[in-house]
């Protein structure tokens, strides 16, 4: 393969620059996907609950959400739109010979995102044309859509992570077998994962906003309700979402061990291994981190005495950024324990008083749960993508081979960072400026079109 | 020879035509937007606007990111040729995307008139901007200026150049013209004979413009691009051109006569036998000296994916018509009963 002569077509610049873009655009949609993926389901809750039982509170809230998710899905459409162009703009070596192993998710999830777009047509805009039943049938295939894109694309990161399915011949593809590809070994926890992770940062999400409100002595039906509908599920499915964790951890103990040696900082290939909590890895060595005898041992291979292996089995030119990796991993782990703690404390008092907890103490860690759900997410895709490299297929293709040689990718990121930040501003805004205005209008999507018949 | 590899262009090419026909109508509202006049006199046209692509222009955005996906699934080379030379009006086309989207999600939720100004105009400006971009690279492309290989062509003048400033005003102009004739429609059937004048008049100016920039463009290939050119206008591609011709001029007069609902038909087919005149007449060469045969990927790639997309077609065409057709009956009963929120302005 002429990969040296791409390798050094790439200056360093745009190759950071390249990948700091599609950090930042991944980053952004993911945080927005998640509710695409979540909201639509928790809204369907409240408003089933609404129909079922006529209160009102129900009812406005699944209206409430429901815009919400208008503005949230336009967000959502464009930047992943602009995803689907940068895997072209910044990695066309990636493209160019793989497009077609992978394509075959992405053209699934693109009957994911035709059933999604209009469905949520329908349940946004023709929300009073239909009787309550038929209304809330339109939402199902948004609920099963959603998920089912998460599902198409996360496979596609998958095999970036366990390439199978094809066979290459002097760099080019020659023998595709799509769906084993797209069923690769590394597909049924990530996708798990990536499903369960989604459910939380929408449900933890939600359930803040109406936190924040109750702290400020909002606490009628409406404010509860609007904390406990997305709370529930959100808490319901951490415990779930910690065993799946392992089960991925467990995978790439099996199947990606310098990864692994990286999340935990382990440099040397040994039995009996600690886990490492915290600490700096600085030429070699893992220091100030606290020790837990056996631990890592114990938890990748259910064996005190397991051999993991050591980032030294490889040359540190195939070394993944080892703090970042490290950190990454850990900061994941400590939300998502953090976050069983809530969901406990919740259960708790619930069962005692039926009620949610008086203390402060408990709607200010709420209030905090909805981005501490989105930092573990980020962190582990961070933990993820970071910790592949220097691979953008796993063993297979080099990041730097992978890039696009043209120059001046670096003002493109700079471009497109500029445009995310306006991006940003404007939607929380928007966001901010929909939770507060009141009344409710009936039809949340046709509140600004006055006086206009619906045609 | 199987036809696997035809089979997925032509599918390719249908999701062009959907994306032209209905996300380039739903650009096309925003330009009309852009020149719709004050907040006061433009407000009957803009609520149009804002209606009509309202509840469809997600589903209609589909459609792009559906060809973008075929390109890499179908053939992987040729997309990463484009996408790697034409970067730079790549990155501008996503960014007016980013902005036309969002800003049009968020001048709906917005309840104040400076707010639905800067967002108005973002929708409206973005609007006007990124059919040119997306014009322009396809005149490149049409005008060979994407060689085979990553980053081999050259990064400004591939999309700087005569083909594609013809193919970028064009994509403007049909894009005004099929929105145009499409509110046309929407206006009569809400009733509104003053606005579907306006409309009908817009149409009919957009129609003769597009037809000039379709004929300039022509002459443009001739000296630009002359193997398209022939292929146009001698080769297999000459009867599509003429569909297109024969359209274009039913067009007008079907707008002169005030047929609406029949002009929607041939206004589409007049743009249709344009991206398929294109497509025949650079067949089977997709960039220069690469042919589709060599391009394609795999004979099981292919077979999977038409294989899922004609299942997923059995769902898709019902939900779509549903979509369609609640959005196009009229329903005048159930509405103006609800609170509406005080708007400025
Ligand atoms: C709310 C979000 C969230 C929470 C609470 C957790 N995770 Fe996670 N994790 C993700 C969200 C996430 C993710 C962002 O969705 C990732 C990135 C890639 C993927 O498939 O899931 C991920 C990746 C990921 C990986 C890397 C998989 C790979 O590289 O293939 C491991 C080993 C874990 N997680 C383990 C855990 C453990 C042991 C957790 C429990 C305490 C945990 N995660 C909580
Ligand atoms: C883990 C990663 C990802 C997840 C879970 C995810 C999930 C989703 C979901 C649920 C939606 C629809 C909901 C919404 O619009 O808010 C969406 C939209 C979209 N995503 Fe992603 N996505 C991910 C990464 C990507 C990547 C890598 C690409 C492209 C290469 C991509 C391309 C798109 C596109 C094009 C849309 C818009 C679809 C439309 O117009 O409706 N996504 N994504
Ligand atoms: C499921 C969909 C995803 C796909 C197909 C995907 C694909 C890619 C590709 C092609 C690259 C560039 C090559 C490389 O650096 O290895 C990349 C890098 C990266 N992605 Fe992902 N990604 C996905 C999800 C995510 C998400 C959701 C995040 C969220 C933060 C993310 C974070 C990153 C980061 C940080 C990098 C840069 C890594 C580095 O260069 O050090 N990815 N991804």
């Amino acid at each position: 393969m002429d990969s040296e002569v791409l390798a050094a077509a790439a200056s360093p610049i745009d190759l950071l620059a390249a990948r700091t873009q599609m950090a930042l655009s991944l980053g952004w949609h993911i945080i927005i996907a998640c509710f695409g993926v979540g909201m639509p389901a928790i809204t369907l809750l409240a408003e089933w609950r609404g129909n079922r039982t006529g209160e009102v509170a129900y009812q406005l809230l699944a209206r409430r959400w429901a815009r919400a998710m208008g503005v949230l899905f336009a967000v959502g459409a464009v930047s992943g739109t602009i995803l689907s162009f940068e895997m072209g703009l910044l990695w066309p070596g990636l493209m160019g010979t793989f497009g077609q192993v992978i394509g075959l998710p992405f053209a699934l999830e693109g009957i994911a995102f035709f059933i999604e777009a209009i469905f949520l047509g329908l349940y946004l805009y023709a929300w009073d044309r239909m009787p309550p039943r038929l209304h809330m049938l339109t939402g199902i295939p948004i609920v099963i859509a959603g998920v089912a894109s998460a599902f198409f694309v996360v496979t596609a990161n998958a095999w970036m992570n366990q390439p199978t399915g094809f066979e290459l011949e002097q760099g080019r593809v020659v023998a595709v077998e799509p769906w084993a590809a797209m069923f690769n070994p590394a597909t049924p926890p990530q996708t798990v994962h990536m499903i369960l992770a989604a459910f939380m940062v929408a449900g933890f999400g939600m359930a803040s906003v109406y936190a924040f409100a109750m702290l400020r002595g909002r606490r009628d039906r409406y404010h509860r309700l609007g904390f406990l509908i997305p709370f529930t599920v959100a808490a319901a499915i951490t415990p779930v979402q910690i065993g799946v964790g392992d089960w991925a951890a467990h995978f790439v103990a099996s199947n990606q061990p310098v990864k692994l040696a990286a999340m935990e900082g382990v440099f040397a290939t040994e039995r009996q291994v600690p886990l490492h909590i915290g600490g700096v890895a600085i030429d070699g060595i893992m220091r100030y981190a606290l020790e837990i005898p056996y631990g890592l041992s114990l938890l990748a291979h259910w064996d005190p005495n397991a051999r993991i292996l050591g980032l030294e089995e490889v040359p540190p030119s195939q070394w993944p950024p080892v703090n970042i990796t490290h950190w990454a991993f850990q900061i994941m782990v400590a939300i998502g324990l953090a976050l069983l703690v809530l969901g406990v404390w919740m259960l708790w008092v619930w069962r005692r008083r039926r009620a949610i907890p008086e203390s402060r103490w408990f709607l200010r860690a709420a209030v905090l749960a909805g981005p501490a759900a989105a930092v573990a997410l980020e962190a582990g895709w961070t933990t993820t993508e970071v910790g592949r490299q220097p691979w953008t297929v796993y063993g297979i293709l080099r990041t730097a081979e992978a890039v696009n040689p043209a120059p001046g990718l670096v003002y493109g990121f700079l471009l497109v960072a500029a445009v995310y930040l306006v991006l940003t501003v404007a939607t929380v805004y928007v966001l901010r400026r929909l939770a507060r205005s009141t009344p409710v209008p009936t039809a949340p999507q046709e509140r600004d079109v006055t006086d206009y018949p619906v045609v | 020879m199987s036809l696997l590899p035809e089979t997925t262009v032509a599918v390719l090419w249908v999701g062009l035509t959907a994306y032209v026909l209905f996300g380039g109508a739903d650009f096309g509202g925003g330009v009309w937007d852009l020149l719709a006049g004050g907040t006061e006199r433009g407000r009957g046209q803009r609520t149009l606007v804002e209606h009509s692509i309202g509840p469809v222009w997600e589903a209609n955005h589909v459609w792009l990111i559906f060809v973008v996906v075929m390109m890499w699934t179908g053939i992987p080379a040729v997309f990463a040729a484009i996408a790697s030379t034409l970067y730079i009006p790549l990155t501008l086309v996503a960014l007016g995307i980013i902005a036309r989207g969002a800003a049009f999600a968020f001048r709906k939720a917005s309840t104040e008139l400076w707010q639905q100004r800067l967002f108005g105009a973002t929708f409206a400006f973005s609007s006007l901007v990124t059919p040119y971009f997306l014009g322009a690279v396809a005149g490149g492309i049409a005008s060979g200026r994407v060689p085979a290989g990553i980053a081999e062509g050259d990064l400004v003048s591939s999309w700087v150049n005569p083909t594609s400033a013809a193919t970028g005003a064009l994509a403007v102009g049909v894009a005004a013209y099929l929105a145009a004739v499409y509110l046309t429609r929407d206006a009569q059937r809400q009733g509104d004979h003053a606005l579907a004048e306006t409309f009908r008049r817009r149409a009919l100016i957009t129609g003769v413009i597009v037809g000039a920039l379709s004929l300039a463009g022509i002459f443009v290939l001739r000296a630009d691009a002359p193997d398209l050119y022939v292929a146009l206008t001698s080769g297999r591609a000459l009867p599509l051109l003429v569909v297109s011709i024969v359209s274009g001029v039913a067009s007008l007069l079907l707008l002169w006569w005030r047929a609406y609902l029949a002009v929607r038909l041939t206004a589409a087919l007049a743009v249709t036998g344009l991206l398929w005149g294109w497509g025949v007449g650079q067949y089977p060469y997709l960039l220069p000296g690469v042919t589709l045969e060599e391009a394609a990927a795999t004979e099981a790639v292919l077979g999977a994916t038409l294989v899922s997309l004609a299942v997923g077609a059995v769902l898709l065409i019902p939900s779509l018509w549903w979509l369609y057709a609640t959005f196009q009956r009229g329903h005048h009963e159930e509405f103006g009963t609800e609170e509406r929120g005080s708007r400025a302005g």
